[in-house]
């Protein structure tokens, strides 16, 4: 699949902005005045700022109030309502912490059960498509899900919480590695599938439908860097897993640690999202030829 | 409202015939004409007489080539590929504006271009690539079936089906209700043994495909064949004179 640029930003960050929020949620930090404004202020921009991101890549988001009407069917829906309940039942908790220093607990949990729920129909938009057989599977909604409150553990200086899930997320990452890599292959779609001409014999592409490229081509048959994905992995997972394991076991956790820690996290993030799409094969890449390792069909017109 | 119907009134498709086939991409050519002119935003061209052109399509052809497992020839088979309108569309259950929908009354799949917002989510969720986002207007497109032919009163009857199928010179596409067992697309489903692409995706299209008859085997050859002299002599009379008038010049 094509990694967009505004899709991978979008995720990533929305994620860490609702993975802080949830903790704020819930109290950790139980913060008032100005500590709750600078947490929830950061909470906020990078939620805000990642859903922003994701209307960049609409063709049309001049209509994008029309996504809040179909939740009883489309996850894509749904993550609108529950980002916009999110935002704004945590709107209200902040500004009372912010104003009054007053706590209430029970908007804190709802916005953090909001947060939440955000994070996991975000993920379900990728889990829910049969098509892209790497991405459909539960494991997804819990990498994209430990991978936030990991983050956001960080940014809000819990220092055990972010250990234990930054350890739970390594091991889920490395499991939704693993398995994606088989996933296609289990799943049996083959070009004979594809193509109904599996019961005669071997089926292989013979022309392309056309000598250039297409919608269809750039958007889900994306080849471009696969042969990296390796050293990818093991950077995205140093940057995003280990060293802010360290940093958070070994140094003492302060506003300065938590930022350094974060930023580190999120340049593996942002690998980790890259190769999310980018290996994610979609079935109608069969139709372009594409089977096993071999890549699909690519115009080679360019000069 | 991108819930799917319980039931269709009529399963209105098409049955492409790959053994009929001939790849002329004439079908391609009357799909673009008539949706560029008609229905909704035209099929745009980016490019269109640059190094690097690009277009949105709603029907493209593939050609495949099939080497059979017990031997024999290879057989190129042509492959048009278009919107199957399945029974379980999964590209119109993840539209969040309702853009996406299936007629109740006819199983055609649409696009109301006025709420589609270009997330392009219908084009993933589709395993089939029927759908193409158009990169001028931002909006889906697909086949809608010629749903502006194949119910327009001011074209002549025979014009009201579905633009491929009305050009088709090859006879390979047909156009009807599946839902009505005595339809020509219900028969010829039944007697040619019609299948569905990737059925282990579940989407149950309603588009069949016939599959090609097998092609003919070569008799078994002699190994002292190649050894038979020539029938062909020297020419004799007429033809050795010209034979040498033509030589000598």
């Amino acid at each position: 699949m094509h990694p967009a640029p505004s899709v991978i930003i979008f995720t990533v960050l929305s994620g860490l902005g609702f993975g802080l929020l949830t903790f704020l949620g819930l109290g950790l930090p139980e913060a008032t005045g100005w500590a709750a404004f600078f947490y929830f202020a950061a909470g906020f921009a990078l939620a805000v700022g990642g859903l922003l991101a994701a209307t960049f890549h609409l063709g049309n988001p001049q209509r994008a109030l029309k996504a809040f009407t179909q939740w009883q069917t489309s996850w894509l829906s749904r993550e609108a309502w529950l980002s916009t309940a999110a935002l704004i039942v945590l709107g209200v908790y902040a500004f009372a912490a912010i104003f009054f220093n007053a706590s209430i607990t029970v908007l804190g949990w709802l916005g953090a059960l909001l947060s939440l729920a955000t994070v996991v129909a975000t993920a379900m938009i990728y889990a829910q498509l049969k098509t892209v057989p790497r991405w459909n599977h539960w494991l997804t909604p819990l990498h994209l899900l430990t991978i936030s409150l990991a983050g956001g553990a960080m940014l809000a200086q819990q220092a055990g919480a972010a250990a234990m899930l930054l350890l739970f997320a390594g091991a889920v990452q490395i499991f939704h590695w693993a398995l994606g890599d088989r996933r296609f292959e289990e799943r049996g779609h083959t070009i004979e599938t594809a193509t109904g001409l599996g019961d005669r014999g071997k089926a292989r592409l013979f022309e392309p439908p056309h000598t250039g490229s297409n919608y269809l081509l750039k958007e889900m048959a994306f080849v471009v860097g696969r042969k990296h994905a390796q050293k990818l992995r093991l950077i995205s997972f140093a940057a995003m897993i280990v060293l802010p394991l360290v940093i958070v076991l070994l140094l003492p956790m302060n506003p300065f640690t938590a930022v350094i820690a974060t930023l580190i996290y999120l340049a593996g993030a942002f690998a980790s999202r890259w190769l999310f799409f980018a290996e994610a094969q979609h079935v109608v890449s069969l139709y372009y030829g594409a089977s096993g390792s071999n890549p699909p069909y690519q115009p080679s017109l360019s000069r | 409202m991108t819930r799917l119907p319980e039931t269709t009134q009529k399963k209105l498709g098409l049955v492409i015939d790959l053994d009929t086939c001939v790849g002329c991409h004439a079908c391609v050519t009357a799909c673009k004409g008539w949706n560029t002119e008609n229905y909704g935003a035209p099929l745009s061209d980016t490019d269109a007489y640059g190094s690097e052109p690009v277009g949105t399509f709603l029907n493209r052809i593939h050609s495949y080539e099939v080497e059979p497992t017990g031997g024999g020839c290879s057989q190129t088979v042509h492959f048009p590929k278009s919107c199957l309108h399945c029974e379980d569309a999964p590209c119109v259950t993840v539209c969040p504006t309702g853009a996406s929908y299936k007629r109740s009354e006819d199983g055609i799949v649409l696009v109301n271009e006025d709420a589609c917002i270009g997330c392009g989510l219908c084009a993933w969720a589709c395993p089939y690539g029927a759908r193409e986002l158009d990169l001028a207007a931002g909006v889906m497109k697909k086949c809608t079936l010629c749903v502006d032919r194949i119910y327009n009163e001011n074209l002549p009857e025979e014009d009201r089906v579905p633009a491929c199928v009305r050009t088709c010179p090859a006879g390979a596409r047909h156009f009807g209700d599946f839902a009505d067992p005595e339809s020509n697309v219900s028969k010829l489903t039944a007697e040619r043994g019609g299948i569905d692409l990737m059925p282990e995706q579940g989407t149950k299209p309603v588009n069949k495909y016939l599959p090609p008859r097998p092609k003919d085997q070569m008799k078994d050859m002699d190994v002292l064949t190649p050894l038979i002299e020539p029938v062909c002599e020297e020419p004799k009379g007429f033809l050795a004179w010209l034979d040498k008038r033509l030589e000598a010049l």
